[in-house]
């Protein structure tokens, strides 16, 4: 009964863009429920506004990103620069998604990402990545 | 810290979504911080929206938004969806239905997990209102998690309450049975259009006007959210609710009775912790418990004993132990 803060790690899993493609998303966003993260999930077609300012109401720790349309050159910088924008430079950036190698290592070393992971990724994989930065 | 609850007060968003998860969490400053809060609370009107999973409270409340943002009004949103009870984990997925509404600067909306709570609303619920209501919100809406028949938590928490049902659910018992019932100012029928409709409409009617005469009838709005139908009905009856409860007193009278709840829970949270404290720094609980599973003693003394031993209680006298 002593004050014990009951901190969860929350996280915002997010489409944007034009993709309608969420099965990834949503199956991603349930094995991190099991894993007892607080998931919250926006749907599909999201503007990269939408996530950042979903971001910041939600005050989540981890933006995870399911782009499977070619365009995560464009959108993950965008996203990650309305983050910081906002004041939420510590928050995790995950990508999930079609991403060739040399993108994957550019997004990284830019710091646009922390992580990506590609298509056949045990879900192990994905929520003890997320447990280890918490 | 203090400095958060300033920023909250200048309408910073990022500090309202900050002390909303400060006290979600627990945390240890929570108190303080709630006390800077507080004297600016009591300005927002609550309207809690309850009813089964799927009936469509989600999309109801987007709707609500879109009414209310054309009358001028700032709304604050707190949409509660289940906590696992095995993984702790949660999936909120209430803001799908709202994600028009993200880049409005007067609309904030926030989901939170029911993190253990039973009643459809989670334990900081109450407290993340008081956040939104200093932050200037002029209405807040509080969506539940999708409810059985007798999680009526949201009554105590909200100055409307609007229960949403849908057609065809049971047979005519099903509307005189207690519990969610019994709590709605206003009825919803979603998905009005569905085969059934007509029918729970009247049998909702029937129960409402067997009641001898109350100072409210609650009226039944049938909607059809997916096509934005009734939902100016369902405004204007929610604004006539409002009306009454502020010309009737009522609002004062139900204000007053969730101040009397808010101070006992302190009351009975300070003495919890500073009993709990105690026990922790003088007793051994645990070989307490061992004692019992044993039956060397019984839960009924030993608890008596314990709290006598900390100078808390009065040792039971005329008993064994």
């Amino acid at each position: 009964m002593i004050q014990i803060s009951s901190k969860k790690v929350r996280i915002l899993v997010a489409k944007p863009g034009l993709d309608g493609h969420d099965r990834g998303a949503r199956v991603v966003a349930r094995g991190l429920r099991d894993a007892g993260f607080e998931v919250i999930y926006t749907g599909l077609h999201q503007t990269p506004e939408q996530v950042a300012e979903t971001a910041l109401q939600e005050d989540v720790d981890v933006v995870g990103l399911s782009i499977l349309s070619g365009a995560h050159m464009t959108l993950v910088p965008r996203i990650k620069k309305m983050l910081a924008d906002n004041g939420m430079n510590d928050v995790l950036m995950v990508v999930g998604g079609i991403i060739p190698e040399e993108d994957a290592e550019e997004l990284i070393k830019c710091g646009n990402a922390d992580k990506v992971f590609n298509p056949g990724e045990p879900l192990e994989t994905i929520t003890g990545y997320i447990k280890s930065k918490f | 810290m203090q400095d958060l609850v300033a920023e909250l007060l200048k309408g910073n968003r990022r500090a309202a979504a900050r002390l909303i998860s400060l006290v979600e969490n627990d945390d240890p400053q929570k108190r303080e911080l709630l006390k800077g809060v507080y004297p600016h609370t009591g300005n927002a009107y609550l309207i809690g929206i309850t009813g089964a999973p799927g009936s469509g409270k989600s999309s109801l409340v987007d709707w609500l938004l879109k009414q209310m943002r054309k009358d001028g009004l700032t709304v604050g949103v707190i949409a509660v969806d289940p906590t696992s009870p095995f993984s702790g984990g949660a999936i909120l997925g209430d803001r799908i239905r709202m994600q028009d509404h993200a880049l409005d600067n007067d609309v904030f909306i926030r989901s939170m997990g029911t993190r253990g709570s039973l009643g459809g609303l989670s334990r900081a619920t109450r407290e993340a209102i008081q956040v939104l209501d200093a932050f200037g919100k002029d209405i807040i809406l509080i969506e539940t998690v999708g409810v059985g028949q007798s999680e009526v938590d949201i009554v105590k928490t909200a100055d409307s309450t609007v229960v949403v049902l849908t057609p065809a659910g049971g047979d005519s018992v099903q509307t005189i049975k207690a519990g969610i019932m019994e709590i709605a100012d206003i009825f919803v029928i979603n998905k009005s259009d569905l085969p059934g409709a007509d029918r729970t409409e009247t049998e909702i009617n029937m129960m409402l006007d067997m009641k001898k005469s109350k100072a409210w009838r609650p009226p039944v709005v049938p909607t059809v959210s997916v096509n934005n139908e009734g939902i100016a009905e369902l405004w204007n009856s929610i604004q006539e609710h409002r009306s009454h409860m502020e010309e009737s007193g009522r609002l004062l009278e139900i204000r007053r009775e969730r101040v009397k709840r808010e101070l006992t829970e302190q009351v009975e949270y300070l003495v919890k912790n500073r009993i709990w404290e105690r026990v922790k720094e003088e007793i051994e609980f645990d070989s307490l418990v061992e004692k019992i599973v044993h039956r060397e003693q019984d839960p009924y003394s030993t608890a008596g004993d314990l709290l006598a031993k900390i100078n808390f209680y009065e040792r039971e006298t005329g008993e064994g132990g």
